[in-house]
């Protein structure tokens, strides 16, 4: 796996405040057992109509921005539904970053955990980078992990990036097997908390067998 | 010892480690999933060749994509979930899950299931790979959602790279006024504070309304609050709360009554301890709600009109209610009530349990659900099904024209074979109106019980305190 540092790439811009999981990938994608095939349901109502025709005024069905990968979203990108199924599906459709007032919580986890780089900007700079992407022959934005620094044509921010979550990107950490590397204390913490409450011990499988 | 909240004594008894500034290792009592968010993660277990180390400690249901259509047997005609619903059985019998299946008698939504039969109890931590796990603040156990990949992550360590959150407190006062339920008070609490008003924070209920509430509401009110962005709710247990737990876990109960009391006698945010953000409501000032728009905050008294663009601060907000509007074929500036609807659903994770239908039923009775129109009751799950039989209640919704479904998400999410068409504007008990939500063009209205009873029996967005019970 190639470690991406820097992120470079046209941006589209997404003009939806709340921009729900549901409506980044619908209910009728949500039915496998893997992850493949998301690419496909990808903010699907909005790129396709009812017959499921491509809907030409679409941003990212137009020519200038389908190959675009880095998307600039409205506050609170991603909220709703737990769905990693949306992460998923942006990258799989090529999206690399996402760049936008604010995430919401979930989703903030799943696209880190998946190393789909969001990144938080105030309002201001946010509207002058979507109207940056709507230009096609100046979108590209540069965005520098390892310096936490994005750069377009008119802005140059630093983002902020949890220590933890800037070493899983340069680093892709594994993030179960470094806990498992506490097995021993989880062990011992689960034997203690079992002792002060033993109410709590196998309460799945001893309710299941009581009914 | 400095003074601590709630929120905050949780999180502290269940640190396996600090990770560092901002993260904690944090131990998971019970762990919840379903059908469509583990495939995956059971999918990187066999890939890395890892275990599930504590098995008793999680449990799954078959939930959201399960038809809901009466009868004995239950079979899910589409071929993609039904091998959805094989699949987590093959895990579960694998790692040695408990699972209630597809034919269980107490089947349902996995938020209605775990905390009827006593799974969740004070002071736990429990997640599960749905969003609407804040719902069990209500008995003062930390609930949130998470992803797959996190999933796979509790199932292989029991434990969850947790930041930690921020912690604001809601303070709500006065008495909900007659026709206004938990429904209507988180509504409108949204409302207020915006769908991402709690973002970043686990938010702490209290007040004389919050202590009135009764569990089942305690667990509405707890359930959308992440409608708000928030990562968590929290009630601090009180009587009632420990009366619900222990009428439901016998083992508690007759072995660990006593050190269970102790023990949950200290779960409540000590004097003194500092919020990051705080609010103050009136429940009296509480008017039923219904929705306008596709976000939850988008929300208006029923009595009222659905706010003017001009009158909103320009920016997103604005922006935000036009497009919703185009989507939902209002004006801007119209009463919401009279709205006629093609479609009543009464059911979800929200206001799926007893005491919602009884409220429901309580409108219904003696009344017929109104020309063109499709009404619908899907219980929360099939314990809540059998009590509502038992009262008759079933009766009381096929004899008015309902529809009288099995346990399920159903229309919720509309991942099974409940889904509206195009256009169709729907009087719903659940969470979430977003676009398409509850299928592509439909139009969902949020609101109570209560209210969607009013509503399929007139046709229209009807304030229900406009319709007396009848005998």
């Amino acid at each position: 796996m190639t470690e991406p540092i820097v992120i470079e790439g046209r941006a589209a811009a997404l003009r939806i405040e709340n921009l729900d999981t549901d409506q980044i990938m619908p209910k009728q994608f949500l039915r496998g057992i893997d992850k493949t095939g998301l690419a496909e349901g990808l903010l699907y109502d909005l790129r396709f109509d009812a017959q499921g025709q491509a809907r030409p005024d679409f941003v990212l069905n137009r020519a200038t921005h389908a190959a675009a990968s880095i998307l600039i979203g409205g506050a609170n990108f991603g909220c709703g539904s737990s769905r990693e199924h949306a992460v998923w599906g942006l990258q799989q459709f090529g999206i690399r970053a996402i760049v936008a007032p604010s995430f919401a919580e979930i989703f903030y986890s799943n696209a880190m955990t998946n190393r789909l780089l969001l990144v938080t900007l105030p309002r201001e700079s946010i509207a002058k980078l979507m109207d940056e992407a709507d230009d096609p022959s100046g979108n590209t934005i540069r965005i520098d992990i390892t310096a936490q620094a994005l750069r377009s044509r008119s802005v140059q921010d630093a983002f902020e990036l949890m220590p933890r979550h800037r070493r899983m990107f340069l680093e892709g950490l594994d993030n179960i097997g470094l806990s498992l590397t506490y097995r021993d204390q989880i062990d011992a913490f689960a034997q203690g908390h079992w002792a002060r409450q033993p109410w709590l011990r196998d309460v799945a499988a001893l309710t299941k067998r009581r009914l | 010892m400095t003074s601590r909240t709630l929120y905050r004594k949780l999180v502290d008894s269940h640190t396996v480690a600090a990770l560092d500034e901002e993260n904690v290792l944090l131990f998971c009592d019970l762990h919840l999933m379903n059908e469509y968010t583990s495939p995956q993660a059971f999918a990187g277990l066999y890939e890395q060749g890892r275990g599930v180390p504590m098995p008793g400690q999680n449990v799954a249901v078959v939930s959201h994509i399960i038809p809901t259509h009466p009868g004995k047997i239950r079979v899910i005609a589409d071929g993609a979930s039904a091998l959805q619903a094989s699949n987590l059985k093959k895990n579960c019998d694998h790692f040695g899950i408990p699972l209630f299946d597809t034919n269980d008698a107490l089947q349902g939504i996995e938020h209605v299931v775990a905390p009827e039969h006593g799974m969740i109890r004070p002071g736990m931590v429990v997640i599960c790979g749905d969003s609407h796990t804040t719902t069990y603040g209500a008995l003062g156990a930390l609930g949130f959602g998470i992803g797959t990949t996190e999933v796979e992550h509790v199932l292989a360590t029991q434990t969850l790279t947790y930041r930690v959150a921020k912690n604001m407190r809601i303070r709500i006062d006065g008495t909900l006024p007659v026709g206004t339920t938990a429904k209507d008070l988180v509504l409108a609490v949204i409302g207020r504070i915006g769908a991402q008003g709690a973002r970043g924070h686990v938010v702490e209920f209290c007040g004389s309304a919050v202590d009135a509430l009764s569990i089942e509401a305690r667990f509405t009110l707890c359930n959308m609050t992440v409608e708000a962005g928030s990562r968590g709710a929290l009630i601090a247990p009180d009587q009632k709360a420990i009366d619900y737990v222990m009428a439901r876990a016998p083992d508690v109960a007759s072995r660990h009554r006593d050190a269970a009391l102790a023990a949950w006698n200290e779960l409540r945010s000590d004097e003194g301890a500092r919020f990051d953000a705080e609010h103050l409501f009136d429940a009296s000032e509480v008017v039923p709600q219904v929705t306008w728009g596709t976000s939850p905050d988008q929300v208006v008294a029923v009595d009222g009109t659905i706010p003017l663009l001009q009158d909103l601060p320009d920016g997103p907000v604005r922006s935000s209610a036009d497009r919703a509007l185009r989507y939902t074929k209002l004006q801007a500036g119209t009463a919401i009530e009279g709205t006629p609807v093609q479609h009543v659903f009464i059911g979800s994770c929200t206001n799926g349990r007893i005491e919602d239908l009884r409220a429901a039923a309580g409108i219904v009775r003696g009344r017929h659900v109104a020309e063109g129109v499709r009404a619908m009751v899907v219980p929360g799950s099939g314990a809540v099904k059998a009590a509502a039989e038992a009262e008759g209640l079933d009766r009381v919704f096929l004899s008015a024209g309902f529809e009288w479904r099995n346990a399920g998400c159903s229309m919720c999410l509309a991942m099974n074979d409940d889904v509206l068409g195009d256009g169709v504007r729907c009087a719903s008990t659940t969470n979430r109106n977003f676009e398409g939500r509850q299928g592509r063009g439909a139009i969902t209205h949020l609101m109570s019980p209560a209210m969607a009873a009013a509503a399929a029996v007139t046709g229209r967005i009807t304030d229900v305190r406009r319709l007396e019970a009848l005998p």
